[in-house]
């Protein structure tokens, strides 16, 4: 088997992660993110055109209409439209502002979808996905030092963050909505990558043990050759139904597609570079991994 | 021999498979467009006669239908249609052959054959952004109901103090505190062993002044935590009761949080209606008729509500009996002497409040208030100079009826001295149908289309399709034989997790159907790993039988820490998410367990078949890396 020098270029790849972490943050200072119906709080009113929609005619149907601020962009095909209202809401917003419409236009409107938030929700949310994602890191931590040792739980949870951080910078670089769904796909993003790290973390502790000479960034390089293999088919067979979803699963799931695919290619990415780097950086050694002796002999009594 | 499993694993492996394919199966009978049929009041009957004139009106206007059925207990009855875009003319069509007093619901009817539901089968619910529908967000007045109690102990110890001829001030310190303060310490004492036997949950604190004696009575966070649960929780229930009167099938009432309430009504896209009858804010309160010479602070004038009345006036006491939470059941109907009246039963608390005050008041009569929340709307500068309209809440309070108190009352109780039938039904109706503890607000509202939820469904469907396409050929190419296990394993894996979806009763939602699909991805990994030892195992020079068996052994415990880490992500989303997160959640996490069984056990029930316990030269599973050569 060839051994790649993946850690030959840990300091570029540090680098070039800090680079990007950075980049992410500057966007996220600045431009913050573009958060969805479900953060600020609003009205969001999907309507379907009978024949194709006016889109400048709707916008000055509404102006006149005396709904300010009134955000309209095509959904999908040029027959759905999305209308988007800052807060201010009354009872028979909705209704109103579809027979508004159906007055203006020639042609039938149905209403397809009309979502409320108050922007007290949104408060909360934040804060309660917020609160879930510190959970996820901590429990995750916690097992990890307790399966395997407490410099690689920290090398997964610095991957896992890297990971969401980049994917949230992406969101705002290129200002897409960032909804509840797309907070699912974010935290499935840490899903996936955790399996990533894992599965590495897995061959870095078995080579540390068997290859009792080898120096730790040997070790590592081994180690990330030898799963280099399942690390990109893995990546690749989730990336095709991720593509799939993207493409044929509709404009509602098109922000939680674009960011799992986003999330998927950075955390392939930092499963072998990010996690294996911090796990160097702290000087792993073989010793780190002969303590847990009674898993060690787990392990000898798997094998044939 | 190696790689032989012995006959009861492939027997498990068979059997949960068969099964998984048995609780599936519900999902693929397509439900019918149906009307369902219910009385407004909840003692109304649907007989036989009451559903063949809401057929023949169906045949009239020549919409086809079948299967017509009055449910057991015979309080709604069903109508199938034929096609699901007659469903909207036919509701109008019915309800207008049936009058008022019916409520017509668009319902959709399951059509799981009698066998599989004998067996506990039943297809996934679907999520309204799936089935179409509304959904509601509340939020409960919290500080409403503990400034309602407050109010209740000030008047309640004003009263006892008053009754014992303890001199002093009464009132409310903050919104948390009654305060007392009296002459001397003497008096102080008697009032505080008063407060202390009525109230144990309160906590007293006792502050001399120079020459005054206070008594603060403060509420714990005990009893603030305690209010604001039951507050919470009786409206559950009231809103549960409302539910019902629209009729909706598989409704939704929720509770979130600490003070929200989640209301789902499938199916339902009159929101406007909807929000009427959740958001009825009313209530009810019982109060004495103040004697003429009552001092006038004590007493509250108030008006009839009845249009016959109108005009009419009368007294009550400032104190509340018990407001209309505590009734449990009220029903119309008439005395021996044929006079209308209402049966009313209450609460163990709510009957013992109320023999306590009519004990000594026989022969007084007791008012029936009826209070509704309504909105006057208020104009205002807001920071930038602008006039903003701004709804200001105030209760209107009317008195129903005043009867006379005949004997002592405990928790069952009538109420007569109606003046007709209509006034005692209609009274029954607002005690039924429950009162608010607190007045509810609504925070969010989301509407989705049935168009859109059917067309959500299709997309859904179409990209789980795809994106297995892709997987199947990627797989089979890339592992040859050992990838067409995989395969079988991940479709089996499919079918496993919409049975378990369908029988723990879970709701599928859209980002429930991109978790599927995100299963579909990752579930691969488990057999990926395996594939790829086997691989390297091949490539260090083992026998095909040796690499097949150490590749499975070795392997099983790096997908065991990498998916129970993936899992403890999914169930705490499940714990702390709330709608898409949680839909999201629940198949992620069955994903998970299914595919560690069927990747680990499946594909090597298969592959022991196809291999096992016989003499192998080669194995189909692609290139096999040679030393020097990457994996």
């Amino acid at each position: 088997m060839k051994i790649i020098n993946f850690m030959g270029k840990r300091r570029l790849a540090a680098a070039f992660s800090v680079l990007l972490i950075l980049t992410a943050l500057g966007s996220l200072a600045v431009k913050q993110l573009n958060w969805g119906l479900d953060f600020t709080g609003g009205t969001l009113v999907e309507v379907h055109y009978a024949d194709s929609a006016d889109l400048n005619a709707i916008r000055s149907t509404l102006a006149d209409g005396g709904y300010a601020g009134a955000i309209v962009v095509s959904f999908g095909t040029d027959r759905d439209v999305l209308i988007r209202l800052p807060d201010g809401y009354s009872d028979a917003q909705g209704t109103e502002m579809l027979e508004t419409l159906q007055g203006a236009s020639g042609v039938n409107v149905e209403l397809r979808r009309i979502e409320f938030v108050g922007p007290q929700v949104g408060d909360e949310l934040r804060e309660q996905g917020g609160l879930a994602m510190l959970l996820a890191l901590g429990l995750v931590m916690l097992y990890i030092a307790f399966r395997f040792q407490f410099k690689f739980a920290v090398g997964a949870v610095v991957a896992l963050i890297h990971d969401v951080i980049i994917t949230l910078g992406f969101f705002s670089i290129i200002g897409l909505e960032f909804d509840l769904t797309v907070l699912a796909a974010l935290l499935a993003v840490i899903g996936y990558s955790l399996n990533d790290t894992i599965v590495v973390s897995d061959r870095i502790r078995e080579n540390f043990r068997k290859l009792r000479k080898a120096e730790p960034l040997e070790v590592v390089n081994i180690s990330l050759s030898e799963t280099l293999g399942r690390t990109l088919v893995t990546s690749l067979t989730t990336l095709l139904v991720l593509l799939s979803l993207a493409v044929f699963g509709g404009e509602m799931i098109n922000g939680f597609a674009i960011a799992l695919l986003v999330g998927v290619m950075i955390g392939t990415y930092s499963s072998i570079y990010v996690a294996s780097n911090v796990l160097l950086s702290m000087g792993v050694s073989k010793e780190d991994l002969m303590i847990p002796i009674k898993e060690g002999a787990e392990q000898d009594d798997l094998m044939p | 021999m190696l790689n032989r499993y012995p006959i009861w694993k492939y027997l498990i492996v068979l059997i949960v498979v068969i099964g998984g394919a048995l609780y599936a199966s519900p999902n693929l009978y397509a439900p019918d467009p149906a009307l369902q049929i219910a009385g407004e009041s909840s003692g109304t009957m649907i007989d036989e006669r009451l559903l063949s004139r809401a057929t023949t009106a169906l045949d009239d206007a020549s919409i086809a239908h079948f299967g017509e059925i009055i449910e057991p207990g015979g309080r709604s009855a069903l109508i199938r249609l034929e096609e699901q875009e007659t469903q909207l003319r036919a509701q109008a069509v019915v309800s207008r052959a049936l009058g008022d007093g019916y409520i017509i619901a668009l319902n959709l009817a399951e059509t799981t054959p009698d066998w599989l539901t004998g067996v506990g089968g039943q297809p996934m619910k679907l999520g309204l952004d799936l089935s179409g529908g509304v959904h509601f967000k509340l939020e409960v007045d919290t500080a409403a109901a503990i400034e309602r109690r407050m109010e209740y102990y000030l008047n309640a110890t004003k009263r006892s103090l008053r009754e014992e001829r303890i001199r002093g001030f009464v009132g409310l310190d903050g919104d948390r505190a009654v305060l007392g303060r009296f002459r001397s310490e003497d008096l102080r004492e008697q009032a505080r062993s008063l407060i202390a036997d009525a109230f144990p949950e309160l906590l007293l604190d006792r502050v001399d002044e120079e020459d005054e004696f206070l008594i603060f009575a403060r509420m714990t966070d005990v009893t603030v935590d305690e209010i604001i649960d039951y507050s919470v929780s009786q409206n559950l229930t009231t809103l549960r009761n409302r539910v019902n009167e629209l009729g909706v099938s598989e409704p939704l009432v929720q509770r979130q949080g600490r003070n929200r309430i989640v209301v789902e009504l499938p199916g339902i896209q009159d929101t406007a209606e909807a929000k009427r009858i959740l958001g009825k804010v009313a209530n009810l309160e019982f109060r004495l008729v103040a004697n003429a010479d009552a001092p006038a602070a004590e007493r509250q004038r108030f008006e009839y509500r009845s249009e016959d009345r109108q005009g009419a006036t009368e007294y009550l006491e400032r104190d509340v009996i018990i407001t209309g939470e505590r009734v449990s059941n009220a029903q119309a109907s008439f005395d021996q002497n044929g006079r209308p009246n209402v049966q009313i039963s209450l609460d163990s608390e709510g009957g013992t409040l109320m023999s306590r005050a009519t004990r000594n008041n026989i022969k007084r009569r007791m008012g029936v208030l009826f209070i509704e929340r309504k909105y006057r709307t208020r104009y205002e500068m807001d920071e930038n100079g602008e006039e903003v309209a701004v709804k200001v809440p105030y209760d209107e309070k009317k008195l129903l009826t005043a009867p006379v108190i005949q004997s002592a009352l405990g928790a069952q109780f009538q109420i007569t001295g109606l003046d007709n039938p209509l006034e005692s039904s209609e009274l029954a109706l607002m005690l039924r149908a429950g009162a608010l503890a607190a007045p509810i607000t609504f925070v969010e509202e989301r509407t989705v289309g049935p168009s859109l939820g059917a067309e959500n469904i299709r997309l859904g469907v179409k990209s789980v399709q795809y994106g297995l396409a892709l997987v199947v050929l990627f797989m089979v190419l890339y592992y040859r034989v050992f990838g067409l296990c995989a395969v079988t394993a991940l479709t089996a894996n499919l079918v496993l997790l919409v049975a378990i979806m369908s029988l723990l009763g879970a709701t599928l939602t859209l980002p429930g159907i991109a978790g599927i699909v995100l299963t579909v991805g990752m579930a691969v990994d488990a057999n990926v790993l395996i594939f790829s030892r086997i691989r390297e195992e091949l490539g260090n020079g083992l026998s095909p039988q040796m690499a097949i068996h150490s590749g499975f052994e070795r392997a099983v415990a790096t997908i065991l820490d990498a998916n129970i880490t993936t899992l403890i992500v999914a169930v705490i989303l499940y714990a702390v998410g709330t709608g898409p997160v949680k839909g999201f959640a629940v198949t992620l996490s069955v994903g998970i367990i299914t595919s560690m069984f069927t990747a680990i056990m499946g594909t090597r029930a298969l592959v022991n078949l196809i291999y096992g316990g016989r003499r192998v030269e080669t194995l189909a599973i692609g290139r096999i890396p040679k030393m020097g050569d990457a994996a």
